[in-house]
């Protein structure tokens, strides 16, 4: 293996410090310290996420209280929401990988705002605060779930205020990273790149970016109005003063079902660029990863109301809301064929990021079919609100995004850090991973259909069994991504030294010098094929 | 090479103005989720609105349109004027639009006041006694022209720091597309109260 430092002309960005000591990190405006300062956030809120995950399962491992009060384990599944959501999936690959690779995917220099950049991750560190205080103060943790569903998020004595003020700026973060992104990637592209040789991840955070701009101000609105609710009493949502709570439902998931698409657009996007290089093969359908990714950004628009099939709808509405919802399956299907295709007498090369990408499609199609459940008005009225629900979007959410943030982080992790991580280790962290994954929500699907409803610290005694699998498989999990967490951050600091293009990948980031410099290129680049050209 | 110098050498007037552009798009969207509960609102209690809409007064809201049609004809006359190279005609136009800005937020003021004075608040038990639907409409009023009055802060302090820029002559005749952007923010902020005037004071 050829030392990278060797044939290096500039420094590293890393070795470049405007500043001193930590601010070097916190002042500077180049979009691959921002993305990593996005990543250290992100991981360290994932673990605290993760262990009230843990936790949750430990309290229903039996029936009756085991480890938790019915009140603490309401908080818990609140926080764990919040923090998993707003703080972790929706920000997610975007702010991590984005920031650091959209502009070198592009061959630019950086994104077309970098100091609005900055200011997007400070707005993210705001929110966090704001939402995570709302923990320690007042009426104590909020008790509502992530959904702040009205009227009970104005009617509760419990904390709601900085958590929905926290949401709000958390939304706000996330606009000025996609308005940021959207400019970028109009106007910043290499010469000779034009919109259809422009590589895969770009285009999904081109779709993501624009759903972020565009929905994100109605979620924004509402907890506005939440906001208002709690303190003058204004009634927009309360019956007793006219209001109506089912117009909340309505305006909270106009945004939050585009902001499942705002999640999984980019992981789409890194799985689409993983598996041509482990394939060592063109992707098969670019044009249509294209198409049906501005396909899911768009019809995902109008299929909020399926979370809304019990909540009281006009039957018209609920038969188009049920159509479009499976409408929307079609793009989806339509990347797994391409994904499959792309695999499909390739000279696969069997190394981590490939072992997740093969896991995400596994994961994902799981996940997507048992939407389609969901997405079906006699069977959705039959698992609503119960465990089937939980497992699916966590199929969907950790099993899609969560997989493909560790299938991209192990697929970059030698451009990032210019170090390779221990392979052994990293396989075997994605196998015990993927195990207890399995056992941990495949369990809840027929606890669901058996009828176990979600949010309760307590249940049946029929529904034993099942628990118990379901959380060994949660402890399993936990035991694999410490194994993987650790591997990476022990390879960050003493890992060999990996060379310039370690998967012999075709895109842009491969050309570079690893870790990139603080331009990312050299030289001037001039683009004149497409980017999987591997034939 | 330092870090700024990276930044500040690239300069991209079309990509600014789009994301200028972009983020109105945000702003429209935001107030969009109130027209919506507007109308869903009116539909249900058309009766209660219309009585509700006649507590208002038409000449403070017709008067504050007429100032915003005039502020957003002084910014882009300011915006001409500094392309022009006249940069105190430019300062000066800019000045008056902070002026005429600020006169909106005191009828603002003095007319909810008077809202306040007759115990028409979200809360209050006057209103409450009045029924659901003028509960609903002040609540709306309330949230709609203030949630407008923060804009116009915002614009007022944007413009403020971009009248500070051209004193300074960091935006000049050859560089002012942080002025354009400002004019920009400020018909959206124009745009959305002709829409909330016709909704609240003259639909009766």
């Amino acid at each position: 293996m050829s030392l990278q430092q060797d044939t290096r002309k500039e420094p590293s960005f890393y070795e470049v410090k405007k500043h001193k000591g930590i601010f070097a990190w916190l002042l500077s405006t180049d979009h691959k310290r921002i993305g990593l300062m996005y990543l250290y956030l992100i991981m360290s809120f994932f673990v605290i996420g993760a262990v009230l995950g843990l936790l949750m399962k430990l309290e229903l491992i039996a029936p009756n209280k085991t480890i938790m009060e019915a009140q603490t384990y309401n908080g818990f599944f609140t926080l764990h929401g919040i923090i998993m959501i707003f703080l972790i999936v929706i920000p997610g690959l975007p702010a991590v990988f984005g920031n650091f690779f959209l502009p070198i995917l592009i061959g630019a220099k950086d994104v077309a705002f970098p100091r609005l950049n900055l200011l997007s991750w400070y707005i993210y560190v705001l929110g966090a605060i704001i939402a995570i205080s709302s923990q320690f103060a007042g009426g104590g943790p909020p008790d509502t779930g992530w959904t702040f569903y009205a009227p009970y998020s104005f009617k509760t004595s419990t904390n709601m205020l900085p958590a929905v003020l926290g949401a709000f700026t958390l939304g706000f973060s996330s606009i000025l990273t996609g308005l940021n992104f959207i400019v970028t990637i109009h106007r910043m592209r290499a010469p000779g790149m034009t919109w259809m040789k422009m590589p895969l991840f770009p285009w999904t955070l081109y779709g993501t970016a624009w759903i972020q701009l565009l929905a994100t101000p109605v979620v924004g609105i509402t907890l506005l109005m939440t906001v208002g609710e709690r303190l003058f009493n204004i009634g927009f949502f309360d019956p007793a003063l006219g209001g109506d709570p089912i117009l909340y439902q309505h305006l909270f998931w106009i945004y939050s079902h585009p902001a499942v698409y705002i999640m999984i657009l980019p992981a789409m996007g890194a799985i689409s660029e993983i598996l041509p290089t482990f394939s060592q093969k063109t992707i098969y359908g670019y044009k249509a990863i294209v198409i049906s990714t501005i396909a899911i950004a768009f019809v995902g628009y109008f299929v909020w109301g399926h979370h809304m099939f019990t909540s009281g709808m006009s039957g018209i509405a609920l038969y188009v809301f049920s159509i479009l919802t499976f409408l929307v399956a079609i793009p989806s299907g339509v990347k797994i064929f391409n994904w499959i295709s792309t695999i499909y007498k390739g000279s696969i090369n069997l190394r981590t990021p490939f072992y997740w990408a093969i896991s995400f499609i596994f994961v994902f199609m799981i996940g997507g079919l048992t939407g389609l459940v969901l997405g079906a008005l006699a069977t959705n009225v039959h698992v609503h609100d119960t465990h089937f629900v939980v497992a699916h979007f966590h199929y969907i959410v950790f099993g899609g995004v969560g997989f493909a943030f560790f299938a991209a982080i192990h697929y970059w992790f030698p451009k990032m850090y210019g170090r390779m991580y221990d392979e052994t280790w990293a396989n075997m962290g994605w196998l015990i991973f993927f195990i207890g994954f399995n056992t941990l929500y495949l369990p809840m699907f027929v606890l669901g259909m058996a009828g176990m409803p979600r949010r309760y610290f307590d249940y049946l005694p029929e529904f034993h069994g099942g628990n118990i699998i379901s959380s060994l498989g949660a402890v399993v999990m936990i035991m694999g991504l410490i194994i993987i967490i650790f591997n990476l951050f022990r390879s960050a600091k003493i890992g060999p030294i990996a060379n310039k293009d370690p998967w012999h990948g075709k895109t842009l980031e491969w050309t570079i010098d690893s870790p990139p410099s603080l331009e990312n290129f050299e030289e001037d680049i001039e683009i004149t094929e497409g980017p999987y050209e591997y034939e | 090479m330092s870090q700024d110098a990276h930044t500040d050498e690239h300069r991209d007037d079309i990509g600014s103005r789009f994301g200028m552009w972009l983020f109105i798009f945000t702003e429209l969207l935001l107030f969009a989720g109130l027209f919506i509960t507007y109308s869903v609102f009116r539909y249900k209690n058309w009766q209660a609105f219309h009585l509700a809409a006649e507590e208002l007064d038409v000449f403070i809201g017709a008067l504050n349109t007429v100032i915003l049609l005039i502020s957003s004809a002084t910014i882009a006359m300011s915006i001409t004027a500094l392309q022009q190279k006249r940069k105190i005609l430019s300062l000066s136009l800019m000045g008056f639009t902070l002026l005429v800005g600020v006169i909106f937020l005191v009828n603002k003021y003095f007319e909810w006041s008077l809202k306040f004075e007759h115990g028409l608040y979200p809360g209050s038990e006057t209103l409450v006694d009045l029924g659901k639907g003028e509960v609903l409409f002040f609540g709306l009023y309330f949230f709609m022209t203030g949630l407008h009055a923060l804009h116009i802060i915002a614009g007022l302090v944007f413009i403020g720091i971009v009248f500070h820029r051209v004193f300074k002559d960091r935006i000049t005749h050859d560089n002012f597309v942080h002025l354009e952007n400002a004019g920009l923010y400020w018909h959206l902020v124009d745009v959305i109260w002709i829409f909330l005037f016709p909704l609240f004071y003259l639909i009766t």
